[in-house]
């Protein structure tokens, strides 16, 4: 029976800088103060701000955003590692800070950073690994071979994975988290750091441990990888959810569904007001000499924005159009690129 | 409490530490059994020291490596467990979190106990056999050895939640170093009466209570503190810093 993710109103507020348990970028001073005081000596960071998700039993679930959003902060708390200020997280029928023990017998992990036991090799992480979840010791190193074959890790098995690449670390992480065949999956920007290759191979991964009927959560800022995997994605930023959708309904959810980006050599007030004007032009937002256009059509647009442009005494400088995507989604919500 | 993930997680101690045996082993006992040779061997065949010293020396000597075995033990493969965070599988695995702080001491305990019965033979081979030092009392010794076992691992759990790796060498430096020093290994505390303020401030010192404690039990003939007295304190460090350690391990892997 496949098993769900709940979370309710999940709150995190960090006091002191975290101890090994988050990553994230955010942390690298505080950005964001409650009191709004400009002290500098009271470090408050708030990183969730009340989530509430509910990931269904099978399904492969994102949550995608940019570094800093509560990404990693919002599986740490899932997987006992990180404790919420205030919320509540369930893993199927158990509430995760009640019944840690329980909890972490449901899941496997794949942290952001490759956290794999130096003092080991490949194989005997594997194996420990599995020995800690209670198998048996024929189990184990039955499935230890079968893991590293899959994982195209058979050659290095038996070599300390200290010299490993990060993609080799990478792999093995993935494949330590599938070893005590967990009924969740959480994988925390998964594909980070991975070549072409070997990310079509997680992914290939990821889909057959889904059909199984496995349930997996991943976080990830690439937008490709979330509308590749995800039947469902939760946007989140600064520690709120503000969409969630199947990649489809969020694509489609924007004005338009195309992005200009143009820049001109000026922006008088009547370029606005004509781009405004333009057939299938839904939005104009501002930003200095650039203006972002959402629209239904794409290239067709732009001799009628260059007219526009030059009939107020402005030169078109530059262009960049995109089709509907989730990249656009995120501008379009947060006027921030994910990737920044 | 789940005893598989326990003794799986044991014998993965066990497999890294039979890896790193002989390192390990040559950087913590390699110093005081040179001391051994010096004082055991050198000084006496010269008249500088006489043969009593013997049994002064062992007790002081078992302690100093337990201590410093346990310690090094659990602190060194914690502090980059926590830097590098390959503690985290542990930290996954289906048991409570401060039951894995435990197992780490188990781990150092047992270290720490082979390296006090490691220095046995040696001083043997290096002493000759007639040391001085007897048996008389085991269970007396049993306790004592579990108890310094215990302060070595406790305290290292306790270094090693609270230092970085960039304070290693300090550490050393600066608490070791003196802790040996001052810790009555190499004379009883009882030779301190001369001075009489140091000899108040080392009683913080838990080597003290070790040296003096395995002293009393193997040589009781050399001057010692009671037997009763060095139990008790040890027992108190030992639960307070048990509490420290676990304390400080909680805080340093749970956001």
């Amino acid at each position: 029976m496949p098993i769900g993710i709940r979370t309710r109103d999940l709150r995190k507020v960090y006091t002191s800088p975290p101890p090994m348990a988050a990553t994230g970028s955010m942390f690298r001073g505080p950005k964001k103060k409650k009191d709004g005081k400009k002290d500098g000596k009271k470090f408050e960071v708030t990183a969730l701000d009340g989530v509430s998700l509910e990931v269904h039993p099978g399904e492969i679930f994102g949550l995608l955003g940019p570094n800093g959003a509560g990404k990693s902060t919002t599986v740490g708390i899932l997987t006992t590692r990180i404790r919420p200020t205030s919320g509540e997280a369930w893993i199927g029928n158990h509430e995760v800070w009640r019944e840690q023990v329980e909890t972490k017998k449901l899941i496997g992990v794949v942290q952001q950073k490759p956290n794999l036991d130096f003092a080991l090799t490949a194989r005997e992480i594997l194996e420990f690994h599995a020995a800690y979840f209670g198998i048996s010791s024929k189990e184990r190193v039955q499935r230890a071979t079968e893991l590293l074959e899959r994982f195209q890790l058979t050659d290095r098995a038996d070599e300390i994975v200290r010299g490993f690449s990060g993609g080799m670390m990478q792999r093995l992480s993935i494949a330590r988290a599938m070893m005590h065949d967990p009924q969740v999956l959480f994988l925390d920007e998964p594909s980070t750091g991975l070549d072409p290759q070997t990310r079509l191979l997680l992914w290939d991964i990821i889909r057959d441990y889904q059909r199984l009927g496995k349930t997996i959560l991943l976080t990830t800022h690439n937008m490709e990888e979330a509308d590749a995997l995800c039947q469902r994605i939760a946007i989140i930023d600064h520690g709120k959810v503000i969409a969630l959708g199947t990649p489809t309904e969020l694509k489609t959810s924007i004005p338009g569904g195309y992005l200009l980006r143009v820049r001109f050599s000026a922006t008088p007030d009547g370029v606005v007001r004509r781009l405004k004007e333009l057939p299938g032009v839904s939005e104009v937002k501002i930003q200095g000499t650039s203006a972002d256009l959402y629209a239904d059509r794409g290239g067709a647009l732009v001799p009628a924005i260059v007219a526009a442009a030059s009939a107020e005494g402005a030169e078109l400088s530059d262009v960049h159009i995109s089709e509907p995507s989730l990249e656009n989604f995120f501008l379009h919500h947060t006027g921030r690129s994910l990737r920044q | 409490m789940n005893w598989k993930t326990f003794a799986a997680m044991l014998s993965r101690d066990a497999h890294v530490a039979r890896r790193n045996a002989l390192p390990l082993f040559l950087q913590i006992l390699l110093q005081p059994l040179l001391f051994v040779f010096i004082f055991g061997q050198v000084m006496i065949r010269s008249g500088m020291v006489t043969a009593a010293y013997k049994a002064m020396l062992l007790p002081g000597i078992m302690a100093i490596a337990m201590l410093m075995t346990g310690a090094t033990a659990v602190s060194m493969p914690i502090i980059m467990e926590l830097l590098t965070k390959e503690i985290e599988d542990r930290l996954l695995a289906p048991m409570e979190t401060k039951w894995l702080a435990f197992e780490k001491m188990v781990a150092g305990m047992v270290q720490s106990l082979i390296a006090g019965m490691v220095v046995l033979p040696s001083a043997w081979l290096l002493m000759g056999r007639n040391t001085g030092v007897s048996f008389a009392h085991p269970f007396e010794f049993a306790a004592l050895m579990l108890l310094i076992a215990l302060l070595a691992s406790a305290g290292g759990l306790a270094m090693g939640c609270s230092v970085g790796q960039s304070h290693i060498g300090l550490l050393f430096s600066m608490v070791l170093a003196p802790m040996i020093m001052f810790g009555c290994a190499y004379y009883p505390w009882s030779a301190l009466n001369s001075f009489p303020i140091l000899q108040k401030v080392v009683l913080v010192n838990p080597l003290v209570y070790a040296s003096e404690g395995l002293r009393g039990t193997l040589a009781p003939h050399v001057p010692h503190m009671p037997i009763l007295l060095v139990t008790s304190i040890l027992v108190v460090a030992d639960l307070l810093l048990i509490t420290f350690a676990l304390n400080r391990f909680h805080r340093k892997t749970i956001g």
